[in-house]
């Protein structure tokens, strides 16, 4: 393939003895949609606070559209059109749906050292935060505090902040955490839609959204590759069934 | 190079009292994460607990025992009565409501006890030199309180390192339900914690009592010491507090003692001692500025946390 | 406007209105000592403010505050001292010495969060109390008197308690009208953001540190304003007024007040300087038909209640004063 737009080499996280990342390879090519899935502590939320910054690796690197980002500060990732949306529900609580996506729009809208107008009066900021709004079906909540939604609104809100600033790649960590089967569903509807605009780096463990999504699929164990390949390869692959996909199998059974 | 000796001495001595109460404040933040301004008052408490009772009884050791039982029992009460209902708060909540106990112990304090200091004096078999070294003699007294507090430091190591307990403090458990899988009643191992962290402020209050004099207020001003020695040492650490405590000890009594001189050498005789009062007292501050510089998380920070 | 007509806002209004009025109030009262009171209210009202701008919109627990009130009050001191006696020249010198101060302890402190920060605050704070303590030259411990207020150039004369009291609510009102803004602004957005969520402001792309850091400073100016005001209002200034236990004072103004709302600063002021002088009268009067002589011997022990109290705010009316008010509204 081509350049990859993301680019991980050779990663490496330990905490006091206990192996998070372990000598991690992956590559993702720009416009594809790539899945990650491993077992409970694989080291996969570890993997996406490394890329995203939250994390600095002991060894290894990571390339995203050609730079070397591996010790960038997180702040700087999100300009370079790197987001994330986190797994345990990481939102402005006390303000209202609509000030959380505009405080997203406004950390690409320049530097923030204004003290005088009211930001919830600015047009520049309002108007991509409503329209963020209505792209992930949250239009009609705008108004009220984030604490009044459901979780699965506030999966919403995530991706809606998520996508301010026009990002190339989104980091998705478990998305799906918490949903019932109907939001499931609509929430692999929009991603499916937003494929066709980015790239995605997808963390899940829901199996059904993950085969139906994923472009390519990368199996982590114990912060380790073992597998990478379309869902086809990745279905048949036996160290993966041993590892992962048998207990998942059950998993979906009592879930589906 | 007597005298430094005697002021290495002296700087161990107060390092050692410091680790007593910056040990204190580290369990109760590690085990219940509760941010404890009234620490300090604990201190005061222990100091006039011994005065009165050393008065009353007419026997020091009698009454220095009297002085730590009693402050355990008002620690336990205080965890009781207040320090419950701000578990789990924001840690501001802690800082307002302990500072509402500083102010309402100085007060009670001086209700019961009067607005004077007091006195602790010693007993004659006590208040003797002893001869560490030929021809160095030092205070018998402040040896018993290095050796007291060696010895609570040792105690303090095979708790955290040997029981269970000790077990929860360095997982740094802020979990009841973990704490609770364990078997251990959690109110009773709470209040147990808080009442030994009291009655180790206490005790490093009524060992100084002796030595300075005892007064309201006087638990802040050390409580801000230990507070440099937790930041220097890294919050959750014991061990962290051991060394930064015996730093800070140090740096502060011969720093002190020598600065003088060595400003002297630099500046006149007039600057010097213009100067010398204020930037002794600054040392220690300035050595927490320069960690901060460099490690913000403070020497052995415990890496949980 | 139904909206606007809530109990709160009428509160505030009538304290707002009594403020305007009250030397007036006091002249024909004959009572001069409220506009004394009212005055110090005023200042502390200020600091107060500027220290709910880091603490309550920011979640800054600044427990070293107070040391802004000594620099700028030290400043007029030092430069009145000295032989400069200008308003024009002390007042500037108070805030930008109030700024660069806060910089720098910004810059150390605000590398850390949480308990750290508040320790570390308390540490900074006493370590210019001690700085404070050993300036010999300007009265160390005992302090220094200021034996001319600040004068400015024939424009207003601040030795009169009334036009004093007035350049104090003009300018208290300016600090909360800017700050009110300040708040709204994209810059307020952030600081609200970091509070509630710094990691996810990171995430989202803004470098929190800076703008934190550009808060506490404005913060520290503006209490930095407050000393150059108390060190008039008293004409006198001490290391006391730094000591530590003035920066709780001004934490327990801004949580009895309401943490995070545009008067609650003044309310608290209010509402604690007022407690501290009515208190021991009010227990004395009350008490002494009743007990006789014990009650006045207690009145002198009223500061025992301020303890408890305090805990008691924490735990059941955390709003403050405002949010007490605000409730009910339904």
């Amino acid at each position: 393939m081509s350049e990859p737009l993301l680019q991980v080499s050779h990663l490496a996280k330990r905490f006091e003895g206990i192996v998070a990342t372990d000598d991690l390879v992956l590559n993702v090519a720009a416009g594809e949609l790539h899945a990650v899935i491993g077992p409970n502590g694989a080291g996969k939320t570890t993997l996406i606070a490394q890329l995203s910054g939250q994390l600095i690796p002991d060894s290894g690197n990571i390339h995203f559209a050609g730079d070397d980002i591996t010790t960038l500060p997180m702040y700087r990732r999100s300009a370079l059109g790197l987001a994330r949306s986190f797994q345990i529900t990481s939102l402005f609580l006390d303000l209202s749906v609509l000030d959380n996506v505009a405080l997203a729009v406004q950390a690409h809208a320049g530097h923030s050292f204004r003290f005088w107008r009211n930001a919830r009066a600015e047009p520049d900021l309002r108007q991509p935060a409503r329209a963020l709004l209505a792209r992930v079906g949250l239009a009609e909540r705008a108004e009220l505090s984030a604490a009044a939604l459901s979780h699965g609104e506030h999966r919403q809100l995530e991706l809606a902040m998520a996508l301010a600033g026009s990002p190339r790649m989104l980091l998705l960590d478990e998305p799906m955490a918490g949903l019932g089967p109907e939001e499931s569903a609509r929430m692999v509807e929009m991603l499916r839609a937003l494929k066709r605009e980015l790239t995605i780096l997808l963390v899940e463990h829901d199996m059904e959204a993950v085969f139906a999504l994923a472009d390519r699929i990368t199996v982590l164990v114990y912060g380790r590759v073992i597998a990478t390949g379309v869902p086809a390869d990745i279905r048949a692959n036996r160290d993966v069934r041993e590892a992962y996909l048998g207990e998942a199998e059950t998993e979906d059974a009592g879930h589906g | 190079m007597l005298l430094f000796l005697e002021q290495c001495l002296n700087g161990l001595q107060l390092g050692l009292l410091l680790f007593l109460l910056a040990a204190g404040l580290t369990l109760i933040f590690g085990i219940m994460d509760l941010v404890n301004l009234a620490h300090g008052s604990f201190y005061m408490i222990g100091a006039y607990f011994a005065a009165t009772f050393t008065a009353l009884t007419g026997n020091f050791i009698v009454g220095v025992v009297l002085a730590l039982a009693a402050t355990l029992l008002v620690g336990m009460a205080v965890e009781v009565i207040a320090m419950r209902r701000l578990y789990g708060r924001d840690h501001l909540d802690h800082v307002l409501g302990t500072f509402g106990l500083i102010l309402f112990f100085n007060e009670l304090v001086r209700l019961i006890w009067g607005p004077a200091g007091m006195n602790v004096p010693l007993p004659a078999w006590l208040n003797t030199h002893f001869q560490i070294l030929p021809g160095v003699e030092y205070p018998t007294y402040r040896i018993a309180i290095i050796l007291v507090t060696l010895l609570v430091a040792l105690f303090l190591y095979v708790l955290v390192m040997r029981t269970r307990i000790g077990m929860l403090i360095r997982a740094g458990a802020t979990n009841r339900e973990m704490v609770g899988a364990l078997g251990i009643n959690i109110n009773l191992l709470y209040t147990l914690v808080f009442g030994l962290g009291a009655a180790l402020a206490g005790l490093a209050g009524l060992m100084q009592a002796p030595i300075l004099t005892v007064q309201i207020g006087m638990g802040e001003n050390i409580l801000i010491v230990a507070f440099v020695v937790i930041i220097i040492g890294g919050i959750g650490s014991i061990r962290g507090a051991f060394i930064a405590a015996i730093l800070v000890g140090l740096i502060d009594t011969v720093g002190r003692g020598f600065l003088p001189d060595i400003l002297r050498l630099i500046l006149s005789p007039r600057g010097a001692s213009a100067i010398a009062p204020a930037m002794s007292s600054m040392l220690i501050y300035l050595l927490m500025a320069a960690v901060l510089v460099v490690r913000p998380e403070g020497l052995f920070p415990v890496s949980n946390k | 406007m139904n909206g606007l007509l809530t109990r709160r806002n009428i509160v505030v209004a009538a304290l707002l209105i009594f403020l305007a009025v009250l030397p007036v109030y006091a002249a024909i009262s004959g009572n001069p000592f409220l506009i004394t009171l009212f005055t110090r209210i005023l200042i502390l009202a200020m600091a107060a403010a500027s220290l709910n701008l880091i603490m309550g919109y920011g979640g800054m627990v600044s427990f070293g505050h107070a040391i802004y009130i000594g620099i700028g009050g030290y400043v007029v001191g030092i430069l009145a001292q000295e032989g400069f006696p200008s308003g024009f020249v002390q007042w500037p010198a108070a805030l930008i010495v109030s700024a660069l101060f806060a910089l720098v302890i910004g810059a150390l402190c605000l590398r850390t969060r949480g308990v750290y920060f508040i320790m570390i605050t308390l540490a900074f704070a006493q370590l210019l109390y001690y700085v404070a303590v050993g300036l010999d030259r300007y009265g160390g411990d005992d302090g220094l008197t200021i034996y001319a207020r600040s004068q400015f150039a024939g424009l207003i004369n601040l030795s009169s308690k009334t036009q004093f009291y007035y350049v104090c609510l003009v300018l208290l009102f300016g600090v909360i009208f800017l700050i009110w803004r300040l708040i709204n602004s994209r810059f307020g957005m952030v600081i609200q953001g970091s509070r509630t969520n710094d990691r996810r402001m990171q995430a989202i792309g803004f470098p929190t540190f800076r703008y934190r850091l550009a808060c506490f400073v404005i913060s520290g100016t503006i209490c930095g304003l407050s000393g150059a005001l108390l060190a008039n209002h008293t004409e006198f200034v001490s290391p006391a007024m730094m000591h530590w236990t003035r920066s709780g004072d001004l934490i327990v103004m801004v949580v009895l007040g309401g943490m995070g709302s545009p008067f609650g600063p003044l309310i608290g002021a209010v509402a604690l300087l007022v407690f501290e002088e009515m208190l021991p009268f009010v227990i004395k009067l009350l008490g002494t038909p009743l007990f006789g002589e014990a009650a006045a011997h207690a009145s002198e022990y009223w500061q025992i209640i301020m303890g408890p109290l305090l805990l008691l705010v924490v735990l059941f009316a955390r709003g403050g004063i405002n949010g007490l008010l605000a409730k009910g509204r339904a």
